[in-house]
This record gives structure tokens, sequence and C-alpha cells, in this order.
């Protein structure tokens, strides 16, 4: 089968790391990363099915990767060679009929560890005590492990316990849209009870539209402001329901004049109740920590790396900074227990009384119609482009790129990429 | 020889490229034929001995008032307020006429033995004055004489404790202003009248108010329903002003008011070409011209404004009137015209003007775009009398640079309005309704007002009501040589040559339309008829 797979090679790592400075994404023509013929992966064992991607997006944690950016924090909990692909919607190997998107953190039960840890236990994987253990090999996600293949190619493998059917309402764009959502629905809540409060979401890619999208829908808070880059970012943001929509470097104004804020040389001195960081650039993170209220909450939810950060301001106004990296099961106040699913299908939905948040992002797609945020639909061997368009997204106008890997007969006749 | 009146000249293929103003320079522009060209009158003589036609009109007041020294005892309470750094434009040489008229005012109140006395910068919601602007407007003998003991103060709209509510006017308008002048026994007001809608009951009514008080005249409504600002017969916001000071007289608060006019003499050499007709320059003007043009285009931008703004105009007195507030400023405005109104027959499809660095926001700092705007179509476009001098529909077009640049120090909230509410909405009426109440009462920007040198936090807001009449009135406008993007936030279409702007002027205005251009500053007044 044709995949993209990404090999360990230090020399072309480095090598991603220089081209990958010059360009973000240029990493794609020289990086370990490239089009091979391989074998599909073996199944690891019961309870495992194939899965036929249809659509597989490209998410800033991959080009991270591919521009060797990432932390090497990541080293020990992934495994070499791996086809990246997390964001995906496809069939069943053997029941084309059966659309799936796969929650793709590799928890104690896809890993066969039994009993499971105490996240798990509660379906809470992303927040797994077994994280690169058990009878697979490291991979903190599909798409970063070696035995479970990726969505960039045209077979992979996954555990039952993380498929979730879809929805017949939703479309191919709008059910690769479900997991970059679930790491929203994930985010907006990570937030806490925010109602009446001022919530501000830096950033507007992919994450932050997602995060708004499921602030404005799932946490209600008081007034939502969002800093945005291009306009096309501006237009979706407001679309998705921010109040207050700024250019990044305004976002300390806008905090200050909604809030009624006073200022101190360059500092606040109240600030947003929360502020959700979707850039985790060492910039936006310092300005999350600048235009939080004291006694606030930063959310780091896009993915940071080594930053140098001056930690006085968080010390002195004790700031909560936590990080939100993907999803389990929801804490939702006022919201009954979870119920989306389907008795026909394999799906773990069920996780005692908390919601999952694949199911909540499930719903929020469809709701908000998220589906319109992917832009573009390469295939497979285009990448170089693809990787390119997507690390210029914004600039280009465009929320989300996507592989588009369904045979022809499956694609629809407008497809712009 | 007596100064020429102003002229409206009709272009031709004789006359040759002529003088725009463009920021913090200028172009030369060739017209289409049968364009017309409206130059201001030449300054009328001034008074040769101003501090004498001071003391005189001190002495010989005008309508129900008694002479100055007549008013003034020992014992009493005597507030002096004068007129801010926005005036005049540009600042003139020193003396300034302020610092004449009040150390006429406080030599008149030493010998009357008078020696509770304070000076009040009449501010309204404008910035506080800096040191060097005081001493400019006042000389430093006065300002020594009285900042060092706290006797110089500068008007605080948001100040609680000196401020005093006197009542309703008849139309229901809060009059609430300056404790120290409504409690004393004489307020004596020294206007610069550079303009008409200036002085008059506006001088205490407005400069001396709160923001409570200044909202019932500084709203879209009035300013939309004042045709023109200039013209007082047709402006809201002058009735306004007038009925709360003829409240403000009647609550027992003694005005003795002060207006001085001066010639429009604005420039002084080498720039003295800016005033003069372009086929009339000697050969001085033309290497003025020349020298000043290449030179600038040489100089960093933070540099040219500094040359630009400090350049002292060499204006002088044309009169001087005192007494009762009505009385004076029926005689300041009939010397203001005599200066100023310059005939014009008829509309004019397209209007084009280019705008200079300054504007009475804007002394000492950046033009933003909001003050563009308001210098186009607030202040500018009101410079009429009768109608305006582009017909309804008709299509403004502007020059100036628009810079994407505010001064963070005088304009704080000019910066979120351009960011935020003009992002939303280039609306009047939405704006006001939508956002003025938080601007106006954000704690910041009254903080910043009160101990800063920021404009008031509802001030930006002001400056678009201002341009309300001209957005209601024209089809389009369009600025040459902006910043694009900034241009587009106002919601105005951006050209990069004049030919280009005319030529879209036409999609609104149809073929072959007329087009008149203001020759302007020096500052004139279009008698529309
Ligand atoms: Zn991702
Ligand atoms: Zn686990």
């Amino acid at each position: 089968m044709k995949a993209l797979v990404f090999e360990r090679s230090l020399a072309r790592f480095a090598a991603a790391r220089v081209a990958g400075s010059w360009a973000p994404g240029g990493g794609a023509r020289v990086g370990p990363l490239h089009l091979a013929d391989v074998d599909p992966p073996e199944l690891p064992g019961p309870g495992w099915r194939r899965i036929t991607p249809l659509l597989s997006g490209i998410c800033g944690s991959d080009l991270a990767t591919v521009d060797g950016r990432s932390s090497r924090y990541f080293e020990p909990i992934v495994s070499f060679p791996f086809v990246p692909g997390h964001e995906l919607v496809g069939h069943l190997e053997d029941q084309p009929s059966a659309r799936v998107v796969i929650e793709p953190v590799l928890g104690c039960e896809a890993r066969g560890i039994f009993p499971p840890c105490e996240a798990c236990a509660v379906g809470d994987t992303g927040g797994c005590r077994h994280v690169a253990f058990g009878h697979l090999k490291p991979g903190l996600q599909t798409g970063f492990c070696a035995d479970t293949g990726g969505g960039w190619s045209s077979s992979l493998v996954a555990h039952e316990s993380q498929i979730h059917p879809v929805p017949e309402g939703l479309s191919d764009d709008d059910a690769v849209m479900v997991e970059p959502t679930a790491c929203g629905v994930h985010a907006a809540l990570a937030a806490g009870p925010v109602s009446d409060a001022t919530v501000a979401v830096l950033g507007s890619g992919t994450l932050g539209l997602t995060t708004l999208a499921a602030l404005r829908r799932l946490a209600l808070p008081g007034h939502l402001i969002s800093s945005a880059k291009y306009p096309e970012q501006r237009r979706w943001a407001r679309e998705l329901g921010a109040d207050e929509v700024v250019a990044p470097d305004g976002i300390a104004r806008a905090v200050r004049r909604s809030t009624r804020s006073l200022a101190a040389g360059r500092v606040l001195t109240g600030g947003a109740d929360v502020v959700v960081d979707c850039v985790g650039s060492a910039e936006s993170i310092a300005t999350a920590v600048a235009v939080v209220r004291p006694r606030g909450r930063v959310v780091l939810a896009g993915m940071p790396g080594v930053v140098r950060l001056d930690l006085t301001p968080l010390w002195h106004r004790e700031v909560q900074l936590v990080g939100a990296y993907a999803y389990g099961v929801e804490h939702l106040p006022g919201r009954p227990a979870d119920t989306a699913s389907d008795p026909d299908l394999p799906d773990p939905g069920r996780s005692g009384s908390l919601p999952r948040t694949f199911h909540l992002a499930l719903e929020l797609v469809a709701e908000a119609g998220l589906g319109r945020l992917v832009g573009a639909r390469y295939p497979l061997d285009r990448f170089t482009e693809a990787l390119t368009h997507a690390a210029e997204a914004g600039r280009r106008g465009t929320v989300k790129v996507v592989f588009d890997l369904r045979p022809e007969t499956r694609r629809p006749a407008w497809r712009n990429a | 020889m007596s100064p020429r009146p102003g002229y409206v000249l009709e272009v031709d293929r004789s006359t040759p490229p002529l003088l725009m103003w463009h920021g913090e320079s200028f172009r030369l522009e060739r017209f289409p034929s049968g364009s017309r060209v409206v130059y201001p009158p030449e300054p009328l003589k001034p008074i040769e001995d101003p501090d004498a036609a001071i003391r005189a009109a001190l002495e010989n007041p005008l309508g129900d008032s008694a002479p100055l020294s007549a008013l003034l005892r020992p014992g009493m309470r005597l507030t002096i307020a004068f007129d801010d750094v926005s005036l005049p434009l540009p600042p003139m040489r020193a003396p300034d006429v302020r610092q004449r008229v009040i150390e006429a005012v406080l030599d008149a109140a030493a010998a009357a033995g008078v020696d509770d006395v304070v000076l009040v910068a009449a501010l309204a919601l404008h910035r506080r004055m800096t040191e060097p602007e005081l001493r400019h407007a006042l000389g430093n003998r006065v300002y020594d004489a009285f900042a060092p003991h706290g006797l110089l103060t500068q008007h605080d709209a948001e100040d609680p404790d000196n401020l005093v509510h006197l009542g309703l006017t008849d139309a229901g308008e809060d009059v609430e202003i300056n404790k120290r002048a409504a409690t004393s026994d004489l307020v004596v007001y020294v206007n610069i009248n550079l303009v008409a809608m200036d002085g008059g009951h506006k001088s205490v009514a407005t400069g001396l108010a709160s923001y409570r008080s200044l909202r019932h005249h500084h709203n879209v409504h009035t300013m939309v329903h004042s045709r023109s600002f200039m013209d007082q017969e047709h402006s809201e916001l002058h009735s306004s002003n007038w009925r709360m000071g003829r409240m403000i007289a009647a609550s027992g608060v003694k005005v003795f008011q002060i207006e001085t006019t001066l010639n429009n003499n604005a420039f002084p050499d080498p720039f003295s070409f800016l005033s003069r007709r372009e086929w009339e320059w000697s050969l001085r003007d033309r290497a003025g011209y020349l020298a000043a043009s290449a030179s600038l285009e040489r100089t960093p931008d933070r540099i040219r404004r500094s040359i630009f703004h400090s350049m002292r105009a060499p204006m002088g007195l044309t009169s001087v009137q005192a007494g009762e507030v009505e009385a004076v400023h029926a005689s300041t405005t009939a010397n203001v015209y005599r200066q100023q109104l310059v005939p014009v027959e008829g509309q004019t499809d397209i209007l084009t003007m280019g705008l200079p660095y300054i504007c009475p926001y804007n002394v000492n700092s950046i033009m933003n775009p909001i003050l563009v705007m308001c210098l186009g179509l607030g202040y500018f476009f009101n410079l009429y009398r009768g109608r305006p001098l582009v017909r309804p529909g008709g299509v403004l077009i502007l020059s100036h640079p628009t810079p994407w640049a505010f001064d963070p120090v005088f304009h704080p909230s000019y910066i979120d309005f351009f960011e935020q509410v003009l992002a939303e909405t280039t609306d009047p009426l939405e704006i006001e309704a939508k956002y003025e109440e938080s601007f106006a009462t954000d704690p910041w920007y009254v903080h910043l007002y009160r101990t800063g040198h920021a404009y008031h936090g509802v001030h930006p807001f002001y400056m678009w009501y201002w341009g309300a009449h001209a957005l209601d009135h024209l089809g389009r406008v369009i600025i040459v040589g902006g910043d694009q993007a900034a241009v587009r936030r106002l919601g105005f279409r951006s050209a990069s040559t004049l030919t280009d702007a005319l030529e879209m002027a036409e999609d609104v205005v149809g073929r072959d339309p007329t087009i008149t251009h203001i020759h302007n500053p020096p500052l004139f007044m279009a008698d529309v008829t």
C-alpha cells in the first residue's frame, strides 16, 4: 500500500530542521518523510479492526514533527518508522458503508493492559498512565506509533476502543474535523466554569476556531475575544462565536477594554478570567500570562515546545497554567450522561456517567457545520505541496488541509486541490 | 494696498499646477480645465498696537456689561479661563494673544486689589497641556507666577469634587461646569476665534463642562443637524450651547467674555508660498517650495513631523472685543467673516481638498486616521455658510498619507476606537448606541485623561460624529495617497493619484462632473449661494 512514512534518521532530521526553519512545512522536501510502498500494519490482536482512510487531516503537531521542530520530549513515546495522520475519517475495511472516526489516543485498552489505569478505567484515555507500554510499540497516538499505521496511507489498524461511528448526516469533511474539534472541546472545557466570564482565545487556526466554537456552544462565556492574524481567520472566528476579533498585537488592548482594567506600565491590573492559548509559541504564552487576571487560568492548548518565559507574573498573580492535550471524558455541568452510541457498531462511547469528548465533538461538528473549515484536499503523492499549503494555511485563507484518499468515484466534483 | 478678498479661479490650460497639502508634505497637481479653485482672502492688516487695543476693549465693553475695572474689587474670587492648545493653528508666534490678554486682565486685577485669582485651561475633554505648551500660551511671567502655587489649573471634566451641577436647561440638558468657575464672583474667558464655531457661549458651556453636560450636544443627532457648525443660525450645537450659556448666566455665574480674532497669516518664511496663489509665486516662493519639497523628501517621518509642528504662525490680531457674551460674539463673528468669507456660486459634484499635517487635536503629535476623517469631513467640509460646497450625493476627495499610526500618549482611546469599533461599523448611530458609553466610562481612559495627557475616552467618538453630517451628505469619499488599509478601515476608497480619484468619482457623479478645489489652509469659509 501507499503510505507517507516518517523514519528515524538523524541526518535527515537535522536537514528538516534547517529546511523547516527557512520555511515552515519545507521540511517535507528534505526531511525523513517519504512516500513509500509498504505492507499494511498487522492486526495487533483481538479487538483490532482494519480501517481504510477517506480523508486525513494535517495537524500543527504533524508539521512540527515533519519540520523537526517538535520537542525531544516525544522521543521515548513515539516509535519509528511511523505513518503520520491522526485526524481521519475512514471506513471499516470490510464494510465500506460503515464510516468511522478514530480517537487516536492509545490507552490501556488498546495496549492490552489489564486492569486499565485509573484514568482509562473511566474512559479518560488522554490521561493514561501507561502510555508507551503494553503490547504496542510506544506511541502516544495513532499516527506516532510503528504498529498501528496512520491516516496518511491507504490502510491502518485501530482498536475497537478507538472507533466511533459517523452519523448519517455528517459529510466526510465534517467527519475529518471531529478529532480537531475534540481537541477544541477539551481545551474549552479545561477553561472551567466560565459563564459570565471574559475568555480570550489566542490564535485562529484549526485549534483556535474549534475551541471558539466549543466555548460558544458548551461553556457559554460572558464575553469571548479571539485573536486572528488573517482576514479569513477573522471571518471564521466571528462566525463561530467570538464577540470580538482582534489582531494578535491587539489582544492586550481588547482584554483591557472589555474587562475595564487599568494598566501599570505594560501590565494589566485585571484581565481575562481565562486565556486559552491555541498557538503555543513563546510569544503567545507570554501574552496569555500577561492578559489573564490575578488568580485566572491559562489553558495551553496549542503544542508548545521549549520556551523562555518570565514566570514572575504567574507567581505574583497566582495564575493557573494548565495543559490541554487531547480528550477522554469531560466534566460538563448541566448535561445528562452520554447517550450518543450506536449498538450496531463497535463503540466505546459509554464511560460511566461522563460524556466522551469525541461524542461532544461529533455533535458540535454537526451543530456548527465545522466541515466547512476543510479548505483544501490533496492526493497523497502531492504531499510536499499539501504540507507547504498547511504550513501557510492562514496566509492562504485556508483553515484545514487534508489528504483525500477516496477513490475518484467517492470524491465530490468540486474538490479544490 | 488693502488685502485682496478670496478668489475663485477657473482652471484653464495656462493654469500652473496647484499646491495641494498632503500631510507633512505637499503636492503640485494639475486640475482639469473648467475646475474651480477657491483661494482664501489675503491676510487682513493686523492691529498695530494690540496691547492698547486689548486695554481699550476691556474698558469699553459690548452689550450689557460694565468695564472690567468696574467688575473687580478686593476680596473677590476671579477665575480666568482660556482656550487650550487646539487654538490657533498653527500655534502663533510668541507672544500668544492669550498671554497679551491675560497680562492685561491681571494688571487690571492687581490695580483693583484682587488677590484670589486662578487660571483654568478650558480643556473640555481635550488632553491636558504640557508645561512648554502652557508657557507658550501664557508666557513665562504668567506661568511662573501661577503654576508653582497651584493656581494654574487645567479643567477636569471627570473630577466630581470640582464640578457643580447648576440645573437643567428648558430642553432638559444637564448644565454641569467647573466648580471654581461656578463659585467665582467673576469668570473672565479669554478666547481665540479661529473659525466661526468657536467662542460665544460655547467657551464656558463646552470648555468648562463635564462629560455629563457635554454629551447633550456632542452626539450624532446634534452633529448631523448642525448644518453647518460654522453657521450659527443653522447649528444645533450652537443652539444647545446657547441654551446652556443662558442657563449658566441665569444661575448667577457672571462671565466677562474676551474674544479675539486673528488674520490668516498662517505660515512663516520660508513656507510663505503656502499662502500664495501659484501664478503669482515669486522666485523666492518657487525656491522655497523646491527647497522644502526636496529636503522634506529626504527627511525621516519623525523629524519631518517635528519640523512642521515647530512652525509658528506670524498671525496678527484683527479684533478684540469684551463684555457680555452674546454681544461680544456677534461682533467677533463679523470679524471672522471679514477675514474668511469667500462667495462661491453654486455647488459642485466633486470637492477636493489637501489636508495639512495639523488639526486642532494633534498639535505636537500624529494626525491619526480618525483625525484625518474629522479634519476632512468634520472641519473642512463644514467651512461653509448657506449650503455645502459639494452637492448631496457628491464626492469628496481628500489628499493625505493617512498613516495607520497613533500617538499612544495623547490618543489611547483612538487606537481602540480604530481597531475595535471601526472594524465593526462606521455608522455613527450604531457606534454611538453600541460603544460610546463603555469608552466614555472606561476607568483607564478616565485615569489617563485626568493624570496624563490623553484625550478623554469618548473623544474619538466626537470626532466621528462631527463627520456624520458629511457622511450623510456625500456619495463617496476618496483619499489620495493614503495607507490603503487605514483608508479602508475608515470606510473610504483609496486612490494613488488625483487623476485616479477623479476617475473613480465619475462612477458616482457621472461623466464631466464639476470640480471644486479648496486651496486651504489658510482657512476660509465658503459662502455658497
Ligand atoms: Zn492534531
Ligand atoms: Zn491507561
